[in-house]
Formats: C-alpha cells, sequence, structure tokens
C-alpha cells in the first residue's frame, strides 16, 4: 500500500475500465470495487457489455465497459461522466471518450495504439498524437509489452494468449496504486480463482504487482486519490448486485415463510443470473428448473405453486410477453406466484443488453381479461432484497400473481447491502387453509385480505379442482352464469385493490407544499434522488416521490399530488407510468421527462432540465 | 365441503373417485369409458386419496379432473406436461396423472411432450388420441391420416401425422403403451403398470369422438375384426394374434412379417417374444409402426424400461449439498464472504 506519496483526498470519483470484450474488464471492475468497499467506501456499479459475446476483436462494436462509482457517500448511481477512463484499445477510448469529463483521465495501453489498432477502431490519426485528447491528461502505459516481459521472465511455460490474458491485472496494480489500495483483495481472489493452475497463479499475481511498481517507481501517476471510508450507518456490509439481491431476497422469504423455493425459468438476458445464483443454493433446499422454454418455466411454476411452494419464475422483456397467458391461469386459479421481469430495451429483441423501463404497461395489462396482478419494482441493487422479499409476502398472503419489475441497470449493478437479518425481516402467513377456517370451500375468503384458502396437495379432506374456467364464487365449481362472472371479475379486482391495505404509505423527499414535483418509479431512483438532493441543496423548489408500489398505487397517493403546482414523471420509455398515472388518478396534470437511449439517466441531464422546469 | 378423511383409515373404492360433477361430454363418448377405468384403477395403487392430482391440458378430454375426487388442475392448452413437472417436483410423494388430447399434447403442447418425457419425470400421461379437435369442433390434428377430410382441411390434409409412440420413443420414453378404449379391463391393466412404472409413462387410448371422428378405431377395436386387427403384447410372451390363435409376427431380416402357424413349416419357435424391457428401441418402434392392413396394431406396453428417473436425482443433490453444505443457515450464509463492518 502507498502511505508515503502525496495523496489527494476526493469525495467521490467515477472510474470506468473499457477494453475488448475479451480483455477481462467486467473481473476488473468488480475487483476494484470489491476491494474499494473492503476499503470502507460506498460503492455503485454498472457493467456495460456488448450483446454478441466475441464481437470482432478490436472494433468499437467488441468494447466491454465496467463503470465504478466509489464515494465517501452518497453513492446513489454509477454515476453519469467518468472522471478516469482506462482504455485498453483505441476502440475502447473511441466509445468512451464522450462519458470521460473534460479534463479527465485517460490510461491507456500505448502498444494497442498502432496501425492495426487505429484502424479498427476506424481512427484516421493517431489520437495520442494528433493533438484531439488535448483537454485530457493522458497516462500513456506499455501494458502489454510490460506485461509480457514480467510474465516471460519467470519461464512459466505459458503461451501468448494465456500471457495477455494478464493485463488486465496489470492495469488493475496501476489504479491500485493510484487511489491508494491494497492489493490483498485481490491477490487472494487470484490465488482461489486459479487454484487448480498455480502458472496462472504466479503469472497474474506479477502482472499485478508489476503494474502496481510501474505507476509507483516511473511516477508516471503525478498524485494518487484517495477516497475515505463512506460514513454508512454502522453494521456489517457487503456488496451485492440486483440480480443476487432478488435470488437471496426470495430465500430468505422461504426461511421465514416455510415454504420451499421453486424457479422455473430460461435462460435470456440480463434475468438469466438471478437462476445462476439459486441454482448454487441447493443446500439451502431451492429447487430450481431450467425449462424448455419460458412458457414452461412459468407453468412448472404453476404446478409447484399448486402443490405448496414459494414458486417464482424469472424473465425479461420477450419471456414476459411468452409468459402472459400462464399468468392470467395464476390469476383466475388464485395462486401464489413471484413473476420477476429484469426488463431491457424493447420491443422484440431490442436492445438485450441495455436498460430501459420498457414493461410496465406489459406487467399491468400484458393478458387476455380483466385480470389483475400485484405489480411492485426495486429502486437500486440492494433494493432488490426487499422487494422480492415483498412480493413473496404479497404472493403468498395474498394468493396472487406479484410482478416485480427491475432493469438491466439494476440487475447487474452492485452496490454495498447492510447485511440483514432474517429474523428483523417482516413475519410471512402464508393464506393456508386450516382446521379454524370453517365451512371451507376451494373459494372461500378471507375475509380481511379476499384471498382464497391454499390447499395443496397431500392435505387430506381437500380434494379439489381448480382450472383457468370461470369459476362460481365460494364453491369453485365451473360456472358459465353471467352474473356469476361479473362477479368474480369485481372480486379479482378488489383483492389486489385491497393490498393498498397492506402496503406502506407513499413518502416524499423534500417540503411537503412545492412549486414541482418530480415523480419516478423503479430502477432510476439513484440518479433521480441525487438529482433533486443536489437542487434541493442548491435551494430551489422541488420535492421527489419515488414509487415502488405500481399497481396499486399506495393509499394517499391522490393527497400527495394535489399538494404540488406542477407534477413531472421521469422515466426510460414514452410515458408508461405517466399515462398509468394519468389511468388511475386522473384528476391531475403530468408532464414527461423521457429517454429511451438504452442508458440511464445521469444527474447532469437531470438537473438541467429541472431547472429549466422550474424556471418556466 | 370439507369430507371426512378415510383415506388412511378405510380402503378405498371406485366410487370413492367420484365426484359430486356432472359428466358433460358428449352421450357415447370414448371419454366415459377411459374416465371409469381410471376410477378403476386407483384403489388398488395403494396410494391415500390425497396423494393423487390430476393436471389437464385443453380440449374435451381435459374436462377429466373436474370428475374425479382427487386434486386437480384443469390449465391451459398443451401446458399440462410443464404444469404436473412442477406438481412433482415441488413433491415427490404424490402420484400425479397428466390427461391430455392429440392436440393438447402433439400441437401447441409438442414442445413440452417431448421434454417431459427426455427428461423422465415420474408422471403418467394419458393421451386420448382421437385423431380430431373434439372441443373446438372438429379440424383435423397431428395425429389425423394424411388426406382426411375435416372443417379445416376440406381438400384433405397435406402433412404426414405423428405416431405419438415413435415421437415417444425419439424422446428417450422409457414407458409406451397402447390402449383402446373399448376394453376396460385392458385399460385397467395397463393403467396400473404405468402408475407402477419410475418415470414418464405414455398411455396412448385409442379415443372415439363420436361426434366429429365416429369410429375413427373401428378397423382396430370392432368386435368382428379385433382379434385380427389387435396384437397384444405381453412381455415374455410370443407375439401370436388372430381368431384362431394361428398367426404371429416373425422378424424377416431387418423386417417385420405376419406369419400362420402350420404354414410353411412355421412354428411358434419361429416368433417373436415380446421384450418391453430391451433397452435398444428397435424392435419396439418397429411395432409401434405397424398398422393395418398388412400388419395388427400393437396393444399393450410396448416399451418399459428402468433408468434413473428426474426428481430422484434432484432430490439427491439437494441432500448432498445439505449434507456437505458449510453454512449454518441462511444467516451464516449472507454473513460468509466479503464482508466490512462500519462502526
Ligand atoms: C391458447 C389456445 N389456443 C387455442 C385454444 C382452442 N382449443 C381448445 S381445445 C383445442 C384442441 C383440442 O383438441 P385435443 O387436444 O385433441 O382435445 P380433444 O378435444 O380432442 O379431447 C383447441 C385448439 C385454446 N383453448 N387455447
Ligand atoms: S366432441 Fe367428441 S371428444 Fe368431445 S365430448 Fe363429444 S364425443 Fe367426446
Ligand atoms: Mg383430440
Amino acid at each position: 500500500m502507498v502511505s508515503d506519496k502525496n495523496t489527494i483526498e476526493v469525495e467521490k470519483i467515477v472510474i470506468k475500465f473499457a477494453g475488448d470484450s475479451g480483455d477481462g474488464m467486467q473481473l476488473t471492475g468488480t475487483q476494484f470495487s470489491d476491494t474499494s468497499s473492503l476499503f470502507g467506501n460506498d460503492i455503485a456499479t454498472f457493467p456495460d457489455y456488448p450483446s454478441e459475446i466475441r464481437a470482432p476483436q478490436g472494433t468499437i462494436s467488441g468494447v466491454s465497459g465496467f463503470q465504478v462509482h466509489i464515494g465517501k457517500s452518497g453513492i446513489y448511481s454509477p454515476g453519469d461522466i467518468a472522471d478516469v477512463l482506462v482504455a485498453m484499445n483505441p476502440a475502447a477510448l473511441k466509445a468512451n471518450l464522450n462519458s470521460l469529463r473534460k479534463s479527465g483521465i485517460i490510461i491507456t495501453d500505448i502498444d494497442s495504439f498502432d496501425k492495426k489498432g487505429l484502424e479498427k477502431a476506424e481512427y484516421i490519426t493517431n489520437p495520442l498524437e494528433d493533438g484531439s485528447l488535448e483537454d485530457y491528461k493522458i497516462i500513456e502505459a506499455p501494458v502489454t509489452s510490460l506485461t509480457k516481459k514480467c510474465i516471460i521472465d519467470l519461464n512459466l511455460g505459458l503461451d501468448n494468449k494465456s500471457i495477455l490474458r494478464c493485463k488486465n491485472m496489470f492495469t488493475l496494480g496501476m489504479v491500485y496504486c493510484m487511489f491508494n489500495r491494497s492489493l490483498e483483495q485481490s491477490e487472494n481472489f487470484i490465488t482461489t480463482k486459479f487454484k487448480k493452475k498455480p502458472e496462472l497463479v504466479t503469472a497474474n499475481l506479477a502482472a499485478l504487482h508489476a503494474g502496481h511498481n510501474y505507476a509507483y517507481t516511473i511516477e508516471l501517476l503525478a498524485s494518487a486519490y484517495t477516497v475515505l471510508p463512506a460514513d454508512n450507518k454502522a453494521g456489517l456490509y457487503r456488496n451485492i448486485t440486483g440480480n443476487q439481491a432478488v435470488a437471496w431476497g426470495v430465500m430468505a422469504a422461504s426461511e421465514r415463510s416455510g415454504r420451499e423455493i421453486f424457479l422455473g425459468s430460461y435462460p435470456i438476458t440480463p434475468a438469466t443470473d438471478i437462476m445462476h445464483e439459486l441454482v448454487k443454493h441447493k443446500w439451502f433446499g431451492a429447487k430450481v428448473f431450467q425449462a424448455e422454454d419460458e412458457i414452461a418455466g412459468i407453468c412448472s411454476s404453476i404446478g409447484a405453486s399448486f402443490a405448496g411452494n414459494l414458486a417464482i419464475t424469472t424473465t425479461s422483456g420477450p419471456g414476459l410477453a411468452l409468459k402472459g397467458e400462464a399468468i392470467g391461469l395464476a390469476i383466475m386459479a388464485e395462486l401464489p406466484l413471484v413473476i420477476v421481469n429484469v426488463q431491457r430495451g424493447g420491443p422484440s429483441t431490442g436492445l438485450p443488453t441495455k436498460t430501459e423501463q420498457s414493461d410496465l404497461m406489459q406487467a399491468l395489462y400484458g393478458r387476455n381479461g380483466d385480470s389483475p396482478a400485484i405489480v411492485i419494482a426495486a429502486g437500486s441493487p440492494s433494493d432488490c432484497f426487499d422487494f422480492a422479499y415483498i412480493a413473496c409476502k404479497l404472493a403468498l398472503e395474498h394468493m396472487t400473481p406479484v410482478i416485480l419489475l427491475t432493469d438491466g441497470y439494476l440487475g447487474n449493478g452492485a452496490e454495498a447491502w447492510a447485511i440483514k437479518k432474517t429474523k428483523d425481516l417482516p413475519s410471512i402467513t402464508p393464506c393456508l387453509v386450516n382446521k379454524n377456517v370453517k365451512d371451507w370451500e376451494p373459494y372461500l375468503r378471507n375475509p380481511d385480505t379476499l384471498a382464497r384458502y391454499w390447499a395443496t396437495p397431500g392435505m387430506p379432506g381437500y380434494e379439489h379442482r381448480i382450472g383457468g374456467l370461470e369459476k362460481q364464487e365460494v364453491s369453485g365449481k365451473v360456472s358459465h352464469n353471467a352474473e356469476n362472472h361479473e362477479k368474480m371479475t369485481l372480486m379479482r379486482a378488489a383483492k389486489i385493490e385491497r393490498v393498498k391495505k397492506f402496503i406502506p404509505l407513499q413518502k416524499v423527499k423534500g417540503k411537503e407544499y412545492d412549486d414541482l414535483l418530480i415523480v419516478g418509479w423503479g430502477g432510476t431512483y439513484g440518479t433521480v434522488f441525487g438529482a433533486v438532493t443536489d437542487l434541493q441543496a442548491e435551494g430551489y423548489n422541488i420535492a421527489f416521490c419515488q414509487f415502488n408500489y405500481i399497481n396499486p398505487l399506495p393509499e394517499n397517493t391522490a393527497e400527495i399530488f394535489s399538494k404540488y403546482k406542477r407534477i413531472m414523471v421521469c422515466e426510460l420509455n414514452m410515458g408508461q407510468f405517466a399515462n398509468h398515472l394519468r389511468a388511475t388518478i386522473p384528476q391531475f396534470t403530468y408532464m414527461q421527462h423521457n429517454k429511451i437511449q438504452g442508458q440511464p439517466f445521469t444527474i447532469d441531464e437531470l438537473k438541467n432540465k429541472f431547472i429549466k422546469t422550474l424556471a418556466e | 365441503m370439507i369430507k371426512e378423511d378415510c383415506s388412511t383409515t378405510c380402503a378405498l373404492s371406485r366410487k370413492d373417485f367420484v365426484s359430486d360433477q356432472q359428466v358433460k361430454w358428449c352421450p357415447g363418448c370414448g371419454d366415459y369409458a377411459i374416465l371409469s377405468a381410471v376410477q378403476n384403477t386407483l384403489p388398488s395403487l395403494g396410494k391415500k386419496k390425497e396423494d393423487i392430482v390430476f393436471i389437464s391440458g385443453i380440449g374435451c378430454s381435459s374436462r377429466f379432473p373436474y370428475y374425479m375426487d382427487t386434486y386437480g388442475f384443469h390449465t391451459i392448452h398443451g401446458r399440462a406436461a410443464a404444469i404436473a413437472s412442477g406438481v412433482k417436483m415441488a413433491n415427490p410423494n404424490l402420484s400425479v396423472w397428466e390427461v391430455t388430447g392429440d392436440g393438447d399434447s402433439l400441437a401447441i403442447g409438442g414442445n413440452h411432450f417431448i421434454h417431459l418425457i427426455r427428461r423422465n419425470i415420474d408422471l403418467n400421461i394419458l393421451l386420448f388420441n382421437n385423431k380430431i379437435y373434439g372441443l373446438t369442433k372438429g379440424q383435423f390434428s397431428p395425429t389425423s391420416d394424411q388426406g382426411f377430410v375435416t372443417k379445416s382441411s376440406p381438400h384433405g390434409t397435406i402433412e404426414e401425422p405423428f405416431l405419438p409412440g415413435e415421437l415417444a420413443l425419439g424422446a428417450k420414453g422409457n414407458f409406451y403403451a397402447r390402449v383402446p378404449d373399448t376394453n376396460p379391463k385392458f385399460m385397467t391393466e395397463v393403467f396400473t403398470r404405468a402408475a407402477i412404472h419410475r418415470g414418464t409413462s405414455l398411455v396412448e387410448i385409442l379415443q372415439n369422438c363420436v361426434i366429429f371422428n365416429d369410429d375413427i378405431h373401428e378397423a382396430i377395436t370392432s368386435k368382428e375384426t379385433k382379434e385380427d386387427a389387435q396384437l397384444i403384447l405381453e412381455h415374455g410372451k410370443p407375439m401370436i394374434f388372430g381368431k384362431e390363435k394361428n398367426k404371429g409376427i416373425r422378424l424377416n431380416g431387418l423386417k417385420l412379417e405376419v406369419v400362420t402357424i402350420g404354414e410353411n413349416g412355421v412354428t411358434e419357435e419361429d416368433l417373436l417374444i415380446h421384450n418391453a424391457h430391451d433397452e435398444d428401441p428397435t424392435l419396439q418402434l418397429m411395432l409401434i409402426r405397424m398398422s393395418l392392413p398388412e400388419f395388427p396394431v400393437a396393444l399393450g406396453v410396448i416399451r418399459e424400461v428402468s433408468t434413473s428417473v428426474y426428481e430422484d436425482v434432484l432430490i439427491d443433490q439437494i441432500k448432498t449439498a445439505k449434507e456437505k453444505t458449510k453454512y449454518k443457515s441462511l444467516d451464516d450464509f449472507f454473513n460468509s464472504g466479503d464482508t466490512w463492518q462500519v462502526k
């Protein structure tokens, strides 16, 4: 650890690691953020990778990036604009230059700026030489040649390809030096990861140390930065991605409800990691079933729910479309089911690896008939834990499908999570039939929730039949009676509406009576919150309402809206939540601010928009 | 209403499985006989009533669970296989039956059908093959014969039909049986064998739809011709059939042929002995493909091979993971790995 250098203390810093998709930038970024959080920084991360796994090497379409935002405190998003860009080749530089702060630092591998590399990135002249980067501070490190040299010297017998794979560790070593970080976490990581291949342990450690020493001794880095530990609330922390958090939230719900987990799923970006995570936990009893398609994914889960499991299914936009008919079945059969939709850019295959709040309308209405379900949305990676837990709780207690919306930005993004104790989580009481339920019939309802009682195969005396055909109220027998259908349709709607009584009231950040109320929902929380917080600190009359409960909306929503002169709904789509508000709370006028670029909002662009609106 | 739980204390009979719902198939529909045969099968299986589940898709046949006084779920078109798979994985102790039609499982549900069979989850599939879409009033199905004229094929169908058994064996199926809806005793025997077999058991029932495809299986099932038209297979027994019990199946090179005992020096010795347990499905496939008029139609249990069952391995993996885990609890797991303390 470098301690004798001049260090500059900064509050927050955004670092973007970018390189070819084969360069291991995701790993480098994750290592840097893990080390920083162990050091005690607040962090938020965002991977940005190409949808083709192996796009042509060295080209712009093959650039993979990983952005890390570290700070002393108050890190709500992975950051808009990078302060430091690590560009492993010309293409990575070209693809990321416009998201680097003017006067920011560029660390490049000078060896990659040869004729071939420049051509592949479609540079006509070498940007390092033609003066176009005058505004930036450029560090030209011979990463490739030094990595090669330090490893070849060890005579490990590795081929050229394996040696070049260690380039990312060289760069990581440099960045550790620059930010005054200990190498220990990454040393441990390398030692465990390559346990079975000792020569790779040696090679990667050598590159890591060489990079660190290079940065330090040759003093190419003018001064090291230090970002002090965050002043978070006391407690035990760890890093968590949104997808991981969903899996863990479901595990916690299983623990508290006493119901075994069943996940039926079909791989789809960016949701697959939830399945990858949960299948690791067979020790916890999680049953994970990779089905033949999304329909079988949800249908196997519906079967498991009928049989008494805590059933979930995970997917992204196109998969949700395939699941529509089966969600309708779960609504009709009134079975508990959690559908996690990690949203991505649409329609159709759209932008698989990019984020978008694309599926709100699909979640609310994408089914035949009047078929309401609970819809909730998580606001940050660690929030995914809480809302996955709540999704399970609501499904089990209200006997209904619950759609949990997250997105690619949350699912892949990471942040610090204050580890929860399962016993401190709210209790979960599945609406199971028991001896105290008098005169039970399949559609007899709990008077508080209007949920029917769950009787599962294996329980003697409760043999019954359910299905997708309309049911006679209470008895659950098939019924084509006209009045009964209307009654049951209204009952299904009332049951979901009743959930209002069981969810928290909507809160506002900022003054209760003000000029402009900014409304956001789900995954934009970090950036919108950051922008409003900044403006409030600058004295602007602005308040913020973050919605996580989408259907039903919290009971006091209209009351809050009535206190502001203007309401502006910000979202990453054409205005789906704004339209939902227009349909459910039509008495207000909703302004919109939308972005549909497959990228998150930036704090700067939001602030500019809000300041302009306030001045109007 | 909750009924007294008698299942654990007294022997079950057929009427314990009759629900209070009025059966609404067309008068004369083959489904009635199948329902009755299933109700006759269950009491002898030694399963408690509450541990039996019927899952169906959509179609006339899929109304079946409503008429059974067990747990039941009438789901959506084509998806019964996937839903039944979930039921069984969630609770492997249950005896799970999938009831489906030729359209339900071979058209819209074809994908789930082959994958269920490939996985070998311990379920029993009752496939009601009436070679027609009954519920939607008479369109051709994936099992309708080529050239078949229906409302949706007034000029005759263009496509080749599936043979359910051939498809099942192609999907690595381990149990396949075929029975006509006209023989209650035979159905009960075969259903029992299907229930006892561990793994996915497919029973194709040649079912008559009186309204839209009456007598489609007549050539196989009619009283006058059935002895000559049916080869009833029993494991370990020679393949003999015919009114006079003098016809048999012999292997000639790589082909099957019908021979008459006593003619051209043919003796019983020359006939094939049915081996349902043969892992190699070659001969079983040849039997499945036999068709009138050249051959009799093979009935009974054609393939019955034991191999590992999906949910057994799943449960085993979970058991092993539980034994081997270093985590004492979920909280212990959350607190493991790279954590840091903020004071
Ligand atoms: C998604 C969907 N598509 C179409 C239908 C209409 N439909 C209901 S049953 C059926 C075919 C039934 O044929 P089969 O499975 O052979 O059953 P059978 O009525 O002959 O017993 C069709 C096409 C439906 N219910 N759902
Ligand atoms: S239409 Fe055919 S299959 Fe359907 S109930 Fe009537 S006879 Fe049976
Ligand atoms: Mg049919």
